[in-house]
């Protein structure tokens, strides 16, 4: 018998848990420049969902999905991606689209129930955060189709959990992307847990990269805690889009140190041991290990930025908070490039129903 | 004077005719390409206009809707094929959750000017899940127009007009008329508008709402009834969300009397929305009760008793008679 095919799974980490490099580091770790960015991004990230669940917990915010523990996936995508790429997110990118150029009043706006949240221009082609599972997947690659038939050197990236790798939607995007060599890159936030399910339950492959190699494409794991890593992993993904040489997938390897959403309760079904052995890896103490070795960040600067990003979070709440309330027209308005005249009727009982002394005012 | 064709030549025509004039009109779909669509809708648009306009899909209609949904946000026109009705259930979740309601939920941001276009319905001894007419589950979806020609030059133009629109339409072509008469169509690039029934056949006594392939048996109703001295309304609905109902709401002003016909099951079905708006709307013009002669709410059969489940000229014209007995 011949061996046909043959593939294997690369996995890449540069820093380990207690911030010490375990191998050569690439020349742009010289300088502070970019990984100092890194740090305070995922600060402000974290600060950030702390505030929201605060929020969520005092009833000012809708249910939230947390992004605790993806923090360094967030912010080197956010870095990496440029202006004229595509972000087709799914609902756990919230700091990824700021760093897109969403403002924290729009995301909350967001999160606190309210579609202008996905209308702010500064997303420019962005997607809305896709909510039903891995469906995100194809609309990347229907993006980076009409990318590849223009003929632009851009790229598309989309992300979706673990759970969302056992979707049909995941596996034919994967699929089309790798017969037509699209300029998209498929991030797998693998943070071990969809809702309650473990990923040891979710597919019997012992790589989510894999799934690539059916599609025809490259796929690789990284450390998803490692900045460095998935700096170097997206930074070649990226390129590879952009000069027309087709997709990756990239298995970022996280943990989700939060609860679901926060309508969720984690402690039904996980251990506290197992959370607690999560938290020795988690993104952002690494990386600051790592900055005070080098002597790139120190209490003083901690201090400093914490209450900055305090104010800035703040900053963002009050503009949120001064939003004026949505026109009720708008539930119609926007179904259609123009409102049929069957729906016409229904606006107005619509209108009426919000005035005062109608059944709906509020 | 162009030679007369079938409603499937005029589809070929309206993509050919949009896609010379629109360079961001894509066809796609599987065997669309090289093999010109089972039916042959697509014929020779490959050779035309090339591999970037014409797009042979793997075989997945999830992807398919997604994939068309990703670049209709570019700014592309995907005209999308789904090779039959029967295997267009896996799209429904982008057609219901992201196509329909990316306009709405990015306040206009983002929009989404997809077309699927799906053969559909019974009658042409077609295998199992081949022959189902399940408008009445898209024309309930908010955002998306459910189109569906019954004639070539209404299918050249009302493809036109889907494919124009800015926002998704569902095209649903009955299959069963896809070659039956032929028609001369002009290549004039002309729209017909959407939202709107078309009156065929204006009448005085009674007024027939039906769409797709059930208009031919509905215009041959109402030719035999005219023999016997009745004059029937035709109305085709065509756009079935959102529905035109002043216009059958006028006709049944006039006539007072109305028999909706459909080869879909009865019960939900998009004749209940146009009897139940008769009801709110027009109940002071109705002498008698809105009448359906629709499919059975049972499963499509496989081609051997499918003329027992379609509904027949006979049919309408029994329905006619009661209702029109009706004191």
């Amino acid at each position: 018998m011949d061996t046909i095919y043959q593939a294997q799974i690369s996995y890449s980490q540069f820093l380990s848990e207690s911030g010490k490099p375990l191998q050569p580091l690439p020349d742009w770790t010289e300088k502070p420049d970019t990984l100092v960015r890194y740090y305070r991004n995922m600060v402000l990230a974290r600060q950030l969902d702390n505030k929201i669940i605060a929020l969520q917990r005092t009833g000012q915010m809708g249910t939230y999905a947390s992004l605790l523990g993806a923090e360094a996936i967030e912010v080197v995508l956010g870095d990496l991606m440029q202006r004229d790429d595509v972000l087709v997110p799914y609902y756990r990118n919230h700091a990824l689209q700021m760093l897109r150029g969403l403002s924290l009043a729009d995301m909350l706006s967001y999160w606190g129930g309210d579609e202008r949240g996905n209308a702010s221009p500064a997303m420019g082609e962005d997607f809305p955060n896709s909510v039903p599972i891995a469906t995100q997947a194809l609309h990347a690659a229907g993006v980076a189709t009409a990318i590849k038939i223009r003929g632009e050197k851009r790229a598309v990236v989309t992300v979706c959990g673990d759970g969302a790798t056992s979707k049909g939607d995941f596996l034919e995007a994967l699929n089309v992307a790798g017969v037509w060599q699209l300029p998209v890159v498929f991030v797998v936030n693998n943070n071990q847990w969809a809702i309650s399910v473990p990923r040891s339950i979710q597919c019997g492959a012992p790589t989510l990269a894999q799934k690539a190699i059916g599609a025809g494409i490259r796929g690789e794991q990284v450390d998803g805690n490692d900045v460095i890593a998935l700096h170097e992993s997206i930074t070649a993904a990226l390129k590879q889009a952009r000069e027309g040489k087709g997709p990756s997938l990239i298995e970022a390897i996280s943990y989700r140190l939060s609860d679901h959403t926060t309508a969720d309760d984690a402690t039904r079904y996980r251990s506290n041991d197992e959370l607690k052995a999560a938290w020795e890896r988690e993104p952002i103490k690494r990386l600051q290990t790592f900055l005070h070795q080098r002597q790139w960040w120190d209490e003083l600067q901690e201090t400093a930025w914490q209450k900055e990003v305090s104010q800035i979070i703040q900053r963002g709440l009050d503009d949120f908070l001064q939003q004026p309330a949505q026109p009720v027209e708008d539930l119609i308005d926007y179904l259609y490039a123009e409102l049929p005249d069957a729906l016409q009727e229904q606006r107005q009982r619509l209108i009426r129903n919000a005035q005062p002394g109608g059944n709906h005012h509020e | 004077m162009n030679k007369p064709i079938t409603m499937i030549e005029a589809i070929n025509l309206a993509l050919r005719s949009e896609m010379q004039r629109d360079s961001s009109v894509i066809v796609l779909g599987e065997d669309v390409g090289v093999n010109g669509g089972v039916f042959r809708a697509t014929v020779g648009l490959k050779e035309a206009f090339g591999i970037k306009r014409v797009l042979d899909t793997p075989l997945a209609e999830t992807m398919i809707a997604g994939l068309s949904i990703g670049m209709a946000a570019q700014g592309l026109k995907p005209v999308a094929e789904i090779q039959f009705m029967g295997f267009i259930f896996p799209t429904m979740e982008h057609i219901i959750c992201h196509a329909a309601r990316l306009r709405h939920r990015t306040r206009g941001r983002l929009h989404c000017p997809m077309v699927l276009r799906a053969p559909f319905g019974g009658g042409i001894h077609a295998p199992e899940h081949h022959s189902e007419s399940t408008e009445a589950l898209f024309a309930h979806i908010p955002g998306l127009r459910v189109v569906i020609p019954s004639s070539p030059k209404r299918a050249y133009g009302l493809l036109l007009a889907a494919i124009r629109n800015p926002d998704p339409v569902l095209f649903l072509e009955p299959k069963r008329i896809y070659r039956l008469n032929a028609q001369t169509v002009e290549d004039n690039g002309e729209a017909l508008p959407l939202d709107s029934c078309y009156t065929l056949r204006e009448g005085a006594d009674i007024t027939l709402v039906s769409w797709g392939a059930m208009i031919k048996e509905t215009l041959e109703a109402a030719d035999q009834l005219a023999g016997q001295g009745i004059s029937c309304e035709v109305i085709d609905v065509v756009t079935l969300n959102p529905i035109d109902h002043e216009t059958i709401l006028a006709s049944v002003a006039k006539t007072g009397r109305c028999v909706i016909i459909h080869e879909a099951p009865k019960s939900c079905a998009v004749s209940a929305e146009i009897s139940a708006t008769l009801a709110e709307r027009g109940l002071l013009s109705l002498l008698a009760p809105v009448a359906r002669v629709t499919g059975y709410d049972t499963v499509m059969p496989y081609y051997r008793m499918e003329n027992h489940y379609l509904p027949n000229t006979a049919d309408i014209i029994d329905a006619v008679t009661a209702t029109l007995e009706f004191s």
